[in-house]
């Protein structure tokens, strides 16, 4: 057996050398020094592919087309199984990736790395780096939603202010100025067709420099005997992709990474935010006001890139050993003081969103189409704590029947009835009566009547400002002059896309005075408490 | 330094040490390889969750249809196609027994999806592609079609005819 085996990699290796070149790549000498700050850029190499893996993975669900895009990506998340797992690998591998790219330059930078023969080397990492952030900035704008939208609408002005080039990069981007499907398609070109082949030549380039100079060693190595990249350097690159791998996978289970509301142009009150690798840009920009701006945007990244690039040439001392670069150690702690403020004064600087609820798209939104009143219902089912005897779509108590069938077996007055009385309909059933008005237990018979195998699970995660929310709405009689979702009077405008028409500060004004903002209606004025207020109206724009 | 030292003192092939490195390595790799090769799999293989369930669509009124008289009903019905929902046209040739029960055959030659078409000098079914013929009850009366034609779920309200999935007959021909 061994001896056919053998026979058939001889028979190989003569075919196409790929014993040969394995053998190669994996016994090459490295200095002694060589150990386990040496291993990231086998990191990056494994995030690339890894990243490459998820993109494509994701692609075969996705249409690259604006509103398509965001549905697309909502059936990933909702619809199919393992979806949400793989969009979370490929959304915190980017930031992994950033993260592994510029430890592998800071280590590189620490020891000198870079120094003679190794100069293109270093600035074929740098220009790595550079692809690294177009990805995160072309990959932003791909779910199209409203973070997307807003934040690529901030980058794409930013890259217009440049000097002579700005108008052209903005053009090439797609559009003057404005976000849309010539950008869209444009970002995704980048994202998917140019950036990784790109990408994967450079890696090859300096994967190939590092091979032609070898690891660069430290002072000392000269009089040591060299040691194989194999085993023993491959076990630790191994061990820290392990590591790094375990803990990108642990973000994709735990970490929720939310999918907004559908990218809204007209959405003035939207804040756009970058990415929080670009953050420190993003702050940067704001100490530079009027003409002075272009200093932030442009002027001081560009001075950043071209030093970096230039490092190599500006110290061209001899190596020495790592713990003899005071300087270096000090420009890195300085550059990490630098970029750390900066990132903290811009995350401290986001406002909370004035506490305005944020719809979580990434989840079903059955409970959208819920009306009012039944909404109220599912509030009443959570203050009555009826999931501590019940289940729904498989989750709560199993004292009492599962609900998410009930429909088919009972009507909303036999439930009305056994809510008041249970043993009445049950004799010697241990449920207590309920204690609610007419009006609240219509409800909560509603709610339970919409209840489905497919939606259970939806509905019972309804958000807690939407329940909320319609409590204020029954409790004002709302439903008496306007409509949500089909259910209602007609006497005032239907309130459905209310976001789409108002501001926040319009429909707040309006319930203290409706006469000022409307004149001629016929609405009363409401005081509403603070947060009966936010509650009613995060539900109300919620409203699709 | 001492690690290149016993590294160099021992053969290869015999240390125990190089065996535990190359273990790990296999290790860790299957361990990466199975945590992305089997999330993939199951994305890739497994049918999405069906949220928004085939539901009975009205097609229109069956109180004036002549039994035994096949007649071709069109309607519109919501498909659910990936992240897509499109409302589209569709019919179905719906037949009235002379036990006044319904049967409705999906609109397609089951040979290669032709559009067949009643004929009502024969009296039969006749696909135009290949000559394909079903008798009124749907099954082959001659030509290549392998199995007798794809038939609605049926339900009726009053005078309503409403169609559920479409199925393809338990007994095959072929």
């Amino acid at each position: 057996m061994k001896r056919r085996w053998d026979a058939l990699h001889t028979w190989l290796d003569h075919r196409t050398g790929i014993h040969t070149a394995v053998r190669q790549f994996l016994y090459e000498s490295i200095p002694a020094s060589s150990g386990w700050h040496q291993v990231f850029g086998s990191v990056a190499v494994f995030l690339f592919l890894t990243q490459a893996f998820t993109g494509a993975l994701l692609a075969f669900n996705y249409a690259p087309t604006p509103g398509e895009a965001y549905n697309s990506l909502r059936y990933i998340l909702t619809e199919l199984t393992g979806g949400r797992l793989i969009r979370g690998l490929h959304h915190w591998g980017a930031s992994m990736m950033i993260v592994i790219v510029v430890l592998h330059m800071v280590q590189v930078f620490l020891y000198g790395g870079y120094k003679k023969p190794r100069e293109a080397t270093w600035m074929v990492g740098v220009v790595l780096l550079l692809l690294t952030l177009a990805y995160g900035l072309t990959g932003y704008l791909l779910p199209w939603d409203n973070r997307a939208y807003w934040g690529t609408v901030v980058a794409t002005q930013i890259a217009g202010q440049a000097p002579v080039l700005g108008p052209y990069i903005q053009r090439l981007l797609g559009g003057g100025g404005a976000v849309g499907v010539v950008t869209f398609a444009r970002f995704y070109g980048l994202h998917v067709l140019l950036l990784p082949p790109a990408t994967l030549l450079l890696i090859a380039v300096h994967v190939y420099l590092v091979r032609k100079h070898g690891v660069a060693p430290a002072p000392g190595d000269e009089v040591l005997p060299p040691q194989q990249f194999y085993p023993r350097q491959v076990f630790k690159d191994t061990v820290a992709i392990f590591i790094v791998f375990a803990i990108l996978f642990a973000m994709a289970v735990a970490v929720h990474v939310p999918l907004e509301q559908l990218a809204d142009p007209t959405d003035t009150s939207y804040i756009p935010r970058p990415e929080w690798y670009f953050l420190f840009l993003f702050q940067t920009l704001k100490l530079f006001n009027g003409p002075l701006e272009i200093v932030g945007s442009v002027v001081l990244p560009g001075l950043a890139i071209l030093a970096l690039i230039l490092v190599p040439f500006v110290d061209r001392s001899r190596m020495v050993k790592v713990t003899r670069r005071t300087a270096a150690f000090a420009f890195v702690a300085l550059a990490a003081i630098g970029w750390t403020s900066l990132t903290l004064a811009a995350v401290k600087s986001t406002p909370k969103e004035a506490g305005q609820a944020v719809v979580d798209f990434s989840a079903p939104t059955d409970w959208m189409q819920l009306s009012p009143e039944e909404m109220a219902g599912v509030a009443y089912f959570r203050e009555e704590n009826c999931i501590s005897c019940h289940a729904i779509g498989g989750h709560g108590g199993s004292v009492g029947p599962d609900l998410t069938n009930i429909s088919i077996h009972k009507d909303a007055a036999w439930m009305i009835q056994h809510f008041k009385r249970p043993s009445a309909l049950r004799p010697g059933t241990s449920m207590p009566p309920i204690q609610l008005s007419d009006t609240q237990l219509n409800s909560l018979a509603a709610y339970l009547l919409k209840l489905n195998p497919d939606n259970a699970t939806a509905l019972d995660n309804a958000p807690e400002f939407a329940t909320q929310g319609a409590l204020v709405y029954q409790a004002n009689h709302c439903g008496s002059c306007h409509m949500v979702n089909g259910i209602g009077m007609k006497l005032g405008p239907p309130l459905n896309g209310l976001s789409k028409r108002q501001t926040r500060s319009w429909v707040e004004d309006h319930f203290a005075d409706p006469q000022k903002l409307s004149p001629g209606s016929f609405m009363p004025p409401y005081k509403l408490a603070p947060k009966d207020m936010q509650n009613l109206v995060d539900y109300l724009f919620a409203l699709p | 330094m001492g690690d290149v030292q016993i590294e160099r003192q021992a053969p290869p092939q015999g240390s125990t040490r190089r065996h535990f490195y190359v273990a790990a390595i296999y290790g860790m790799w299957a361990a990466i390889s199975a945590a992305l090769g089997i999330p993939a799999f199951v994305y890739l293989f497994f049918p999405p969750k069906l949220r928004k369930q085939e539901q009975f669509v009205e097609v229109g009124d069956i109180s004036k249809l002549a039994v035994n008289s096949p007649v071709e009903m069109t309607y519109r019905r919501n498909r659910v196609d990936g992240w897509k929902v499109t409302s589209e046209k569709s019919t179905a040739w719906v037949v009235k027994r002379p036990d006044n029960s319904v049967v409705a055959f999906g609109p397609q030659c089951t040979h290669l999806g032709c559009a067949y078409h009643w004929d009502e000098s024969r009296s039969d079914f006749l696909c135009p592609c290949h000559n394909s013929i079903f008798a009124i009850d749907g099954k082959v009366v001659s030509g290549p079609a392998p199995r007798p034609l794809d038939r609605y779920e049926t339900k009726i309200d009053g005078s309503k005819l409403l169609l559920g999935a479409l199925q393809q007959p338990a007994g095959r021909t072929s």
